[in-house]
C-alpha cells in the first residue's frame, strides 16, 4: 500500500536568514507536548518527598513568616496602614512563582540539552514550560493566600475581577527574561550564577517588602519600569482593595510585553544555533 | 521543482563548523564584556562567524587558498533524491557526514547552504527514549516521548495498548521507570519509537544499543516498516543490516556523497576502500584494550598465507585471523575463538582454538598470538565478518568479546580448483567448500528406453 503523495505536508530545509517570526502554527501542533512537559515538571518536582505539595505552601509561609519578623516587627517598615504579614503575604506569593520560572526557564535549554540534539521540536517549548508548571504551584499557594485574607477579615472589592490579568501580566515577565537568559544561557554559563544575584536585585527594587509609596515621586516612572513592580501594586490594590495605581503599573507592562517580544525574537535568532555552539 | 514522486530532495547541503573560533570565544560574560568593550566590531564579527560563513566561498571550487584554514565541511554538497517507499543506508567512516547529514533532515540543526524538501511526515529516532525521565511511570514515559517523537495525545491514546503489549511490561506500567530494569526501559522506548507511523522514518545507529535479541526486534521491525511502503533513511555501521533492509546505500565520504547505488555494490567498495570495517585492529594502550583483569586483546588481524595483512583474499586461498592477546595473570585455561559471520549477518561458524599444546593447559603470562586458518575453497564470495573472544576456563568467564571487529571479502574466481569451476552462474551458500565428487562405472550397458512402449521387466 503505497501512501499518497498528494495531501502530504511539504516542508523546505534552508539555511537560516535575519529575524524570524514565531510560527505559532508549529506551536500549536506540538501542543501535545507541551502539555506532557508541563505534566513531567510539575510531577517530578515534589517526587520522592513526604510534603510533596505542601511545600508549595510551606515555602512562601516560610518566608512570608522570616519577612514580618525582620520588616515588619524589628524594622519597622511602613505599610500603609495594612498589617505586615497581610501586606507581604500578597506580594511574596507571587513573587515565588515569578522567581522560580525565572530560574528554570533560564537554565531550561542548558539542562535539556541532551534533547536538543537528538530530535526536533520548537524550542521555545523549553523556556515556557517553567512558565505553566510553576502556575500549579502558585494556585496551590493561593490556599494560603486566601486562609490569610479571611483571617484579616478583608473584604473583597470589585477590583478582584482585574486578578486575571495581573496573573497574565505575572506570566509575561518570566516568559520574557526566561527567554533572553535561557538562550543567553546557551553561550554564557555564567547566567547559571548571575541568576541568584538578579533574582535578589528584583526583590530589592521592587515593592515586595515595602510600599511603593515610599518612593519619592520624581524617581516613581523610572521605577516603574521594573516590571515586578506593576505586578506588585497590581495584586495589592487588586486583593485588598482602594484605586488602582495604573501609574505604577502601566510602564512595567509595557516593559514586560517589550521583554517578552523581544526575547522571543532573540530566541527565534539563537535557537538555530543552539545546537551548534552548546 | 521536483516531481510529486519524492519522499526527499537535497540539493547541494553543507554544513561548516568552525573549529579553532570556539576556544576564543568567550566562556565568561565578564570576560566577552571587557573585550567586546576594546574592540566590538572584532568581537561582532567573531561571534557571528561561529555560524555565518560570508568568508567561505561557495561551491566545489573553492581553491585552499582562498578558503579560510579554521573550517570544517561536515557536509559538502550533498544532494540527492529519494523516492517514497525506499530504504536507503548512509554509510560512511565516522566523521564522514552521515550524522550531520541526518541532523539536518530531522531539522535539529540548519544547513550552512543548500536546500532540502521533504514531502510527508517526518520521524527521526535518533536514540531511543529520547526524554525518559526516571520519576515518572512508565505510562507516562510513553505519552512524553510520545509526544516528543512527534505523535499527538490521541494517536498515543489509539497506540497505547499495543505499546504496552509490544513492550511486555504491562505489569509494571504505573511503576516509576527507575524501579525498571535497564533491559526493560529499553524496551519500553523501543515499543514508543516502533508505533510511529510517519511517512519518512529516519533512524540513526538505533541497532547499535541493546543486546542481539533487541537487535533482531528492531530489524524486523525495520523490515514491516519497509513492506508498509515507507521511506526510510538509516545510518548505520552495521553493513550487515544494511546490506538486509535497504534497497539503496549512499557512501558518505569527508562530508561527500561519493557513491549512491545498490547497497551490495556501495558496501563492497566502502569495505575494499580503507575505509570500511578494517581487516586490521590495534590497541597500543593496555588500558584502553578490550579484556579484563586476566587478558587483554591488543590487535587482531586477516593474515594471508605468506603473513602480511591483507583485507581480500582469492576463493581458492588460505586465510589466517590472527589474534595477539596479553595475558596479565598466569594460571588459567584461556579458550580464544573466533565466530564468523557473513554481509546478511548470518553467523556461519564459530571455532575454538584447540591447539594441543596449549588447549586446556594454563597460561603464562605473556604475549601470545593464536591464529585459525580457514581453509581455501571453503567460504564463499562476499564479506566476512569476525568477532573475536576470550574466554577463561572454569568457571567460563567473558575476558574479551568484540563483535564483528574485522572484515574482510573474499574475492570470486572460476576455473580450475575453485568450487564453481567454470560454471558462471549462481553460486547461492553460505560457504563455498570444494567438495570431493566420485563417479564411478557401474555398467556399460544400459537398459534401452522405448519411446511408447515400456519394455517389460
Amino acid at each position: 500500500m503505497k501512501p499518497s503523495t498528494n495531501d502530504m505536508p511539504v516542508s523546505v530545509i534552508v539555511p537560516p536568514k535575519g529575524f524570524e517570526a514565531i510560527d505559532f502554527a508549529e506551536l500549536k501542533r506540538y501542543r501535545d507536548l507541551f502539555y506532557f512537559l508541563v505534566l513531567r515538571d510539575v510531577k517530578v518536582l515534589y517526587a520522592q518527598t513526604i510534603l510533596g505539595f505542601a511545600w508549595a505552601i510551606l515555602n512562601p509561609a516560610i518566608q512570608i513568616i522570616l519577612f514580618t519578623v525582620i520588616f515588619g516587627k524589628i524594622a519597622n517598615v511602613p505599610t500603609d496602614g495594612i498589617p505586615y504579614f497581610l501586606f507581604s503575604t500578597v506580594a511574596i506569593i507571587p513573587w515565588t512563582y515569578m522567581s522560580e520560572a525565572m530560574n528554570q526557564s533560564s537554565q531550561s535549554l542548558v539542562s535539556e540539552q541532551g534533547m536538543l540534539g537528538k530530535v526536533y521540536f520548537p524550542r521555545m517549548i523549553f523556556p515556557l514550560t517553567p512558565v505553566l508548571a510553576k502556575l500549579v504551584d502558585f494556585t496551590i499557594s493561593l490556599l494560603l493566600l486566601i486562609g490569610v485574607l479571611i483571617f484579616y477579615k478583608v473584604t473583597p472589592t470589585w477590583n478582584m475581577l482585574l486578578l486575571p490579568v495581573f496573573v497574565l501580566y505575572m506570566m509575561l515577565i518570566p516568559a520574557g527574561i526566561g527567554m533572553w537568559l535561557s538562550s543567553l544561557a546557551v553561550r554564557f554559563r555564567d547566567v547559571k550564577f548571575a541568576m541568584s544575584f538578579i533574582i535578589r536585585m528584583l526583590i530589592y527594587t521592587a515593592p515586595v517588602l515595602y510600599s511603593a509609596v515610599s518612593i519619592p515621586p520624581q524617581y516613581r516612572l523610572l521605577y516603574s519600569l521594573n516590571p515586578i513592580v506593576g505586578v506588585m501594586e497590581g495584586y495589592r490594590a487588586c486583593l485588598l482593595g482602594g484605586p488602582i495605581p495604573w501609574g505604577f503599573i502601566v510602564p512595567g507592562m509595557v516593559t514586560s510585553v517589550l521583554l517578552m517580544l523581544s526575547g522571543a525574537m532573540y530566541f527565534r535568532r539563537m535557537e538555530r544555533v543552539i545546537v551548534d555552539v552548546i | 521543482m521536483s516531481t510529486d514522486d519524492f519522499a526527499v530532495v537535497a540539493e547541494g547541503l553543507s554544513k561548516i563548523y568552525r573549529i579553532g573560533i570556539k576556544e576564543q570565544a568567550h566562556d565568561t560574560f565578564a570576560r566577552a564584556a571587557i573585550d567586546f568593550i576594546r574592540s566590538p566590531l572584532q568581537n561582532y564579527r567573531k561571534y557571528r562567524s561561529l555560524y555565518r560563513f560570508d568568508d567561505v566561498a561557495a561551491g566545489e571550487s573553492t581553491a585552499a587558498a582562498v578558503a579560510p584554514t579554521d573550517i570544517i565541511w561536515a557536509l559538502r554538497e550533498a544532494s540527492f533524491e529519494i523516492k517514497h517507499g525506499e530504504v536507503v543506508g548512509f554509510i560512511g567512516r565516522n566523521g564522514a557526514g552521515k550524522s550531520t547529514l541526518l541532523k539536518i533532515l530531522t531539522r535539529i540543526t540548519p544547513p550552512t547552504r543548500g536546500r532540502a524538501e521533504i514531502r510527508g511526515r517526518v520521524a527521526s529516532l535518533l536514540e531511543v527514549g529520547t526524554g525518559f525521565h526516571n520519576e515518572l511511570t512508565g505510562r507516562e514515559n510513553i505519552y512524553l516521548n510520545g509526544t516528543i517523537l512527534g505523535m499527538t495525545k490521541k494517536e498515543v491514546d489509539r497506540k497505547f495498548d499495543e505499546i504496552v503489549d509490544f513492550s511486555g511490561v504491562e505489569r509494571f506500567i504505573d511503576t516509576p521507570v527507575k524501579r525498571y530494569s535497564s533491559g526493560m526501559a529499553v524496551r519500553l522506548a523501543f515499543a514508543v519509537a516502533a508505533h510511529l507511523e510517519p511517512e519518512i522514518l529516519i533512524v540513526d545507529e538505533v541497532l547499535a544499543v541493546g543486546d542481539v535479541m533487541f537487535q533482531k526486534k528492531c530489524i524486523s521491525k525495520m523490515q514491516d516498516v519497509r513492506k508498509q511502503g515507507r521511506t526510510v533513511l538509516f545510518v548505520s555501521h552495521n553493513m550487515p543490516a544494511v546490506s538486509m533492509l535497504c534497497n539503496r546505500a549512499i557512501l558518505l565520504s569527508a562530508g561527500q556523497v561519493v557513491m549512491d547505488g545498490s547497497p551490495h555494490e556501495v558496501i563492497s567498495r566502502y569495505l575494499n576502500s580503507d575505509e570500511g570495517v578494517p581487516s586490521q585492529r590495534e590497541w597500543p594502550d593496555p588500558a584502553g584494550a578490550p579484556g579484563r583483569d586476566v587478558t587483554r586483546l591488543r590487535s587482531i588481524r586477516v593474515v594471508g598465507r605468506d603473513g602480511r595483512t591483507v583485507s581480500s583474499v582469492d576463493v581458492r586461498d588460505d586465510v589466517g585471523i590472527e589474534m595477539v592477546f596479553d595475558v596479565l595473570q598466569p594460571g588459567y585455561k584461556l579458550l580464544p575463538h573466533y565466530w564468523f559471520y557473513n554481509e546478511e549477518g548470518a553467523m556461519i561458524f564459530a571455532s575454538l582454538n584447540q591447539d594441543p599444546n596449549w588447549y586446556q593447559q594454563p597460561y603464562p603470562a605473556g604475549r601470545y598470538a593464536s591464529t585459525a586458518w580457514i581453509p581455501g575453497n571453503f567460504l564463499t564470495a562476499g564479506m566476512q565478518f569476525v568477532t573475536c573472544s576470550l574466554i577463561t576456563r572454569s568457571p567460563d568467564t567473558v575476558q574479551f568479546d568484540e563483535v564483528q571487529v574485522i572484515g574482510f571479502s573474499v574475492r570470486d574466481n572460476m576455473g580450475a580448483g575453485t568450487a564453481r569451476g567454470d560454471w558462471a552462474g549462481e553460486m547461492p551458500g553460505a560457504v563455498r567448500p570444494l567438495l570431493k565428487w566420485t563417479t564411478e562405472v557401474y555398467s556399460e550397458v544400459v537398459d534401452r528406453i522405448d519411446h511408447g512402449q515400456r519394455s517389460p521387466s
